[in-house]
């Protein structure tokens, strides 16, 4: 298998600051980025969602709200809807659940790359962008021990840094990185 | 990857089929053809908090344990819930179901899957203040025994009051909330009254039939840990159970896209997931 065609889903968590990251990110995609873009954000129960508009009106990727049993495209990005655990079927389809809050998180980051993992196996990266506690530092390691790629968002630059710090100490990372430069990264794959 | 990964993956696939194997062949609950994911999540769960060495070892203790198995239910049928979640679906009932179900003289409703209760009473809460209880008789139905005895003492943690009362006023409530229930310092009961006309019964939508004719099936957040197949079926057991014009409620991540009978229905609210069973299917 080519490098290029090695990757068949890219999983991404975000939660205080991850709006503008999100959108930095989608940005600096290319159009054509052909890797479908999964994305657990942090959301309060009753939002409509309105981060979805927001990131379409970016003309970049299509984006959408994840639907059940639906199987992620190139050339989307899906986002979990408020209120739900999003988890990826064995068959790589979505599915939900609205079983207790993980991290007080529901949509969880660590539910969604957990199961990630085990779907895409090697053919995952797992991305962890700006945020204020914990969650998706297990899930990250996951996808490093199912042979798939973690990239973290370099605190540094992150809006929030406690979130990339734990997943930095989670597991060995492959990539420590500025938004732009995971873009830029991402867009060579 | 290192091939032990692949094969502690592939096993626990296996393992988990046996158990659920065991789980149908003994006691005649039926999760074949739920979501794995889900299943998954909950057994390693299980798994995790037991202190077991693997699945295979919860096969065995599944047989010998009757308070494993009552465990392991619990695990499996989510009966996370509230009032009025989702209050623009209770707003959408009010304004756009409450119509259709005044035109009938006498209205029987099913909550399929209705967990602890809160769906039922909040439903109840709303049909009388539309004026429309006292002519209703509601079927309240979920597989899982334990969790239908809560909902038939509808007593909820005070510590919940505050989420429900504020959804209870998203969805166009038109009272006090408190008015409802009574409270004393870590519960609040829901007035009896609320209860004369429902009747709470365990029902499984995988094993069990359809049971009476109804004009309306509210069945939110079940279809959502099933898999296409059953799904389908599930769907044409509302669609049996229902009279013509009647109206099924599914949740808000649930569709019927996937269903073969999708064709007997048609969308009232489309958004909040509300159809209406045609007249000449
Ligand atoms: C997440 S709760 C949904 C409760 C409520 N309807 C709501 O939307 O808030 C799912 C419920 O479905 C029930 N359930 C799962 N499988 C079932 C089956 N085969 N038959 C009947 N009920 C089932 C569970 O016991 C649980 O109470």
């Amino acid at each position: 298998m080519t490098p290029a065609k090695k990757y068949k889903a890219i999983v991404v968590g975000s939660s205080a600051g991850g709006l503008n990251a999100l959108k930095t990110l989608i940005k600096n995609l290319g159009k054509n980025f052909s890797i479908p873009v999964i994305i657990v954000q942090h959301i309060s129960a009753d939002s409509e969602n309105y981060l979805i508009h927001i990131l379409n009106d970016l003309k970049c990727l299509k984006v959408k709200e994840a639907d059940e049993k639906e199987q992620p495209q190139p050339g989307y990005a899906y986002v979990a809807p408020p209120n739900y655990h999003l988890l990826i079927e064995s068959d790589q389809t979505f599915t939900f659940t609205v079983d207790e809050r993980v991290n007080y998180a529901r949509p969880s980051i660590d539910v969604l790359f957990e199961t990630a993992a085990e779907a895409y196996r090697d053919q995952l990266i797992g991305i962890i962008l700006t945020g204020a506690n914990n969650d998706g530092s297990q899930g990250l390691k996951k996808v490093k021990e199912l042979g798939g790629m973690a990239i973290v968002q370099d605190p540094e630059t992150a809006e929030v840094d406690s979130m990339p710090r734990a997943a930095i100490q989670s597991c060995t990372v492959d990539h420590i990185l500025s938004l732009e430069e995971i873009a830029a990264f991402l867009n060579t794959l | 990857m290192k091939k032990s990964q692949d094969d502690l993956l592939e096993n626990q696939v296996i393992e988990i089929r046996l158990l659920i194997q065991a789980i149908y062949e003994k006691y005649g609950y039926d999760f074949r053809n739920y979501s794995q994911a889900h299943i998954k999540r909950r057994v390693i769960n299980r798994l995790n908090l037991s202190g077991m060495a693997n699945i295979s070892d919860m096969i065995h203790e599944v047989l010998i344990n009757h308070k494993f198995v009552d465990q392991l239910l619990m695990d499996l049928s989510i009966n996370v819930t509230e009032m009025f979640r989702d209050p623009s679906f209770y707003k959408a009932v009010r304004e756009q179901v409450v119509p259709v179900l005044k035109t009938y003289p006498f209205i029987k409703i099913w909550h399929a899957g209705c967990s602890s209760g809160e769906e039922v009473y909040s439903m109840a809460i709303l049909l009388r203040e539309e004026g429309l209880y006292n002519r209703t008789q509601i079927y309240a139905t979920d597989f899982n025994p334990v969790i239908i005895k809560q909902a038939r003492e509808g007593i909820y943690p005070i510590n919940r009051m505050k989420e429900f009362t504020l959804n209870y006023q998203k969805a166009g409530g038109k009272s006090a909330f408190s008015d409802y229930y009574t409270a004393n310092y870590e519960s609040a009961k829901i007035l009896d009254t609320f209860k004369k006309n429902i009747v709470f019964a365990t029902h499984n939508l995988v094993t069990d039939s359809v049971f009476a004719e109804v004009h309306m099936v509210v069945c939110r957040n079940v279809l959502i840990y099933f898999d296409r197949n059953l799904q389908d079926k599930v769907v044409g057991l509302f669609s049996d159970s229902l009279t013509g014009g009647g109206v099924l409620c599914l949740g808000s991540k649930e569709s019927m896209q996937f269903s073969g009978f999708n064709h007997n229905f048609e969308s009232l609210v489309k958004n909040e997931r509300i159809y209406i069973k045609k007249y000449h299917v």
